[in-house]
């Protein structure tokens, strides 16, 4: 291979290591954007119309504070606490996605307006079904990192 | 919004957005090519800010909601610049990955401001 690749980070000196490295950076930008779509949308509805479906609403403010808390624990996840709580974060996330897509199909009328997770995330082209998954397999792959750094650390 | 513009958005955003994608998965950091396209697309929004000023003002109101509407543009205007800053930073392949995976989200939210103003599902 010929092309320049970058000092992979996913191998690099422990300097690169201190960081969130390789494709876990994408995941969290990911995050983060669904978080700003989450909070944006969220806030809109509340300030304009939080009466006509206040369930709903509160559901998608709910998963946007999800969001903005499941980014920053990735971002901090080589931390145990912040490793813990992106756990939580991320299986409240993957729960509210299953339960709020089925209970919007089967009984559509507590959902006046969409939520975010409404029909599976349907309105965001599926990203919020996908992206607990992909959440919970990079938490899984790098546990062992987080229990050799604790480890060493008592 | 303007229909045309809003195309050419779409077209530029998506162009950017797949090339920074599969030049950053093969292995490519950042270069002058998928940082200036990424800030083709910020010109593109910029221009778009203007335009959605002065469209009221010349006949061209929206039909949705405005203030939803700004969400999206504003964040839509915020994010080249994160991650042209996160570029600058980190100068690996994930990088220019991140700046496509931008860019695809750009065209995403260009989509639902041009529906925010001209189709209402009421």
């Amino acid at each position: 291979m010929t092309t320049p690749v970058a000092p992979s980070a996913d191998t690099a000196a422990p300097v690169a290591a201190k960081r969130m490295t390789g494709i876990g950076r994408v995941l969290v930008i990911v995050y983060a954007v669904m978080a700003l779509g989450a909070t944006g949308r969220s806030f809109v509805q509340i300030v304009e119309r939080f009466d006509h479906a206040p369930l709903a609403f509160s559901l998608s403010a709910a998963s946007a504070l999800v969001y903005i808390l499941a980014t920053l624990a990735l971002i901090f996840s080589r931390r145990e606490a912040w490793y813990r709580i992106a756990w939580v974060a991320i299986v409240f996330e993957l729960v509210g996605v299953l339960a709020i897509g089925t209970v919007s199909l089967v009984l559509p009328e507590l959902f006046p307006e969409a939520t975010v997770w409404s029909g599976f995330g349907i309105g965001y082209v599926f990203i919020p079904l996908v992206l607990p998954f992909l959440g919970l397999w990079w938490l899984f792959t790098h546990r062992t990192r987080v229990a050799a750094k604790t480890g060493s650390a008592e | 919004m303007i229909l045309w513009f809003t195309i050419l958005q779409l077209v530029v955003a998506i162009a950017a957005g797949l090339l920074a994608v599969i030049l950053g998965l093969a292995g490519r950091r950042p270069s002058d090519l998928t940082v200036g396209s990424l800030m083709l697309v910020e010109l593109l929004l910029i221009a778009q800010v203007v335009i959605a000023i002065v469209a009221p003002l010349a006949g061209n109101p929206p039909t949705g909601s405005l203030l939803e509407f700004w969400v999206y543009l504003v964040s839509a205007v915020l994010l080249p610049v994160a991650g042209v800053a996160w570029a600058l930073i980190e100068r690996s392949r994930w990088s220019t990955v991140i700046m496509g995976v931008v860019a695809l989200s750009i065209a995403v939210m260009v989509w639902r401001m041009q529906i925010i103003w001209t189709v209402q599902v009421a």
